[in-house]
């Protein structure tokens, strides 16, 4: 028998492609169909977030965070506001809690209404995504309401969030989620049976707990292997004490687990903003001290001292106690966590951001190894990949 | 188990010149380089602590200091659900022991701090850049990297082709320093230090 020697070709996937969620770069190492390695080059859409953060100060980093992960404005601005909160030692009133704990929610919702569709687009199927937008939309006008804009918000600020919720909201939130469910029963019934998405996602990519937690996976990835591991629970910030839900977990740790979490996760933010709306009372929505928060607009027109406080607070800013932490919360793609330096000026001396996305993608090489090629598309998908956090 | 337990054991595990200091949101520990790397195998290895995700290196850099740079290592227990940050003082051309054979998630996070700060990891197996375009010059965020940079990019429709100019700022970058110079200042007025003098 004649023996013959099959080179291995490099494949160059990326960054302009549909599958590749973004501008990821991926050299594949293809041994026939089967992927031998794969690595990521990322940094394409690297814009120094961290280091413009440092040239601006506390208030005007805020809208930084939205544009990180821009599927999930809200809770990253949460985790900035709170690190901010911590080295100014101040807490928020309880009403802001729970604002910032339901929209908080509602991004976790958006953000799997954006990722599950786009997996099951990634392995064939477009009808959910079609849906998944008019829902999002529908969701999004409740974004809209509170900071007049659809992503890039910039509603927690520290010290609260930038204003209340319009009149009525509230009953309007209740009603759609009551109605909410039923929706993520229609898109299950599309798609956890199907048997397109079983066979292009069920054994695909499995990750270990021990492989999970050696990787730095966070978030759905690392609860998908079996770990109940979720910062709301394990270190609740805000309100996360005050609400019940569960962690739902994976068996397996493939891409069909982490498909599966992210749905039950959905069902688990409705049960939370729910109880939320339950025990939200009328109050402040952010400290009352105007050397941090503006003054209401209402006693601009009156008071010289709001109108000073307005405009020193808009151009010096505050400023910030000298000192150090690190705060994460739980965003919908894993630990998001902000570690602030301050030198007490009114600018962080070093604001690092740890995004959950540049942990998973490092994981890719590993998870795709002895997969087909067209493999790669599904793992990208579930692990739930946006540029904008990974690069900065 | 608390966080005073757990600095207990670690005191009493690991020899080597070390402190703690206070954070509320995790164990804040300093000490020299060259215990890095055998401190973040240690606090691994033992069962009880099992400080075994690491979530994110990274570096602070502060100019005028002999020991330019504060390198900082994340690492989170799970099972204790307690964190640890590590943080070591390097100067300039210090190299840095990767710690990949314990963490091979720092791949990236020393691929990243290297591209951004300039900090060299000896025996990285692929210490190259990773956030920066290709062929990029310099590490943005030492403090002495100017927040425009050197080098802008644009699409040449004469060359058809991207070309790489040095960046021509029309007008003088404008950083207005805000910070009123009443506020933090000892002596509010000149004159003050006469109505508390102690006769």
């Amino acid at each position: 028998m004649k023996e013959i020697e099959i080179n291995s070709t490099t494949l160059n996937f990326g960054p302009q492609h549909p599958a590749a969620h973004g501008v990821l770069r991926l050299i594949v190492e293809l041994d026939g169909e089967v992927v031998e390695r794969a690595e990521p080059h990322i940094g394409l859409l690297h814009r120094g977030t961290e280091k413009l953060i440092e040239y601006k100060t506390y208030l005007q980093a805020v809208p930084y965070f939205d544009r990180l992960d821009y599927v999930s404005p809200m809770c990253q601005e949460h985790a900035f506001a709170l690190a901010t909160e911590k080295l100014l030692k101040i807490d928020v009133p309880l009403r802001a809690k729970f604002i910032r704990v339901i929209f908080s929610e509602i991004t976790r919702i958006l953000n799997h209404l954006l990722n599950v569709p786009a997996y099951a687009a990634d392995i064939g199927a477009v009808t959910p995504f079609l849906w998944c937008f008019e829902e999002r939309e529908k969701l999004l006008e409740y974004h809209e309401a509170v900071s007049g804009a659809r992503f890039h918000s910039a509603y927690f600020r520290p010290g609260g969030v930038h204003q209340d919720m319009p009149n009525g909201m509230e009953e309007k939130l209740y009603n759609h989620f009551n109605t909410f469910p039923k929706f993520i029963d229609d898109l299950e019934e599309l798609l956890t049976n199907n048997r397109i998405l079983r066979q292009r996602s069920v054994d695909i990519g499995i990750l270990s707990k021990d492989e999970a937690i050696e990787w730095g996976c966070t978030g759905p990835v690392l609860r998908s292997t079996g770990i109940p591991w979720d910062l709301r629970r394990s270190q609740p910030y805000d309100s996360y004490d005050k609400v019940e839900f569960d962690v739902p977990v994976g068996k397996k740790g493939d891409c069909f687990d982490r498909y599966l979490v992210r749905i039950e996760e959905m069902r688990q933010s409705v049960k939370i903003i729910k109880q939320c709306l339950d025990q939200i009372q009328p109050g402040d929505i952010a400290i009352d001290d105007n050397k941090i928060t503006p003054p209401k607009r209402k006693d601009m027109k009156k008071s010289m001292e709001s109108l000073i406080h307005h405009f020193k607070l808009f151009t010096e800013g505050y400023r910030v106690p000298a000192g150090e932490t690190y705060f994460p919360v739980e965003a919908p793609k894993g630990e998001f966590g902000v570690y602030l330096v301050s030198d007490g000026s009114n600018k962080p001396y070093r604001c690092k951001i740890r995004a959950p996305g540049f942990a998973h993608l490092q994981a890719l090489n590993h998870l795709s190894k002895g997969h087909m090629m067209a493999d790669i598309a599904a793992i990208l998908g579930s692990l739930d990949i946006v540029f904008g956090e990974v690069d900065r | 188990m608390n966080i005073f337990d757990t600095k207990k054991l670690i005191s009493e595990q690991f020899n080597a010149n070390f402190s703690f200091y206070e954070n509320d949101k995790y164990i804040g520990i300093v000490l020299d380089k060259s215990d890095i790397l055998r401190f973040i195998d240690l606090i691994k290895d033992i069962k009880l602590l099992s400080f075994n995700q690491l979530i994110d290196i990274s570096a602070v850099d502060y100019p005028s200091r002999e020991f330019r740079f504060d390198v900082f290592y994340l690492i989170s227990s799970l099972k204790l659900n307690q964190r640890i940050l590590v943080k070591t003082s390097i100067k300039e051309q210090d190299n840095l022991e990767s710690i990949i054979p314990i963490h091979i998630s720092a791949d990236w996070y020393e691929r990243e701090c290297y591209d951004l700060f300039g900090i060299k990891f000896s025996n990285h197996p692929d210490l190259r850049r990773i956030m920066t375009d290709y062929n990029f010059d310099g590490h943005p965020l030492r403090k002495d990297f100017p927040l425009t940079g050197h080098n802008e990019v644009r699409y040449d429709d004469l060359e058809k082709k991207i070309v790489y100019e040095n960046v021509n700022l029309t007008q003088e970058y404008r950083d207005f320093d805000y910070q009123s110079p009443w506020e933090g200042l000892d002596n509010q007025l000149i004159g003050d230090e006469k109505a508390n003098k102690k006769s």
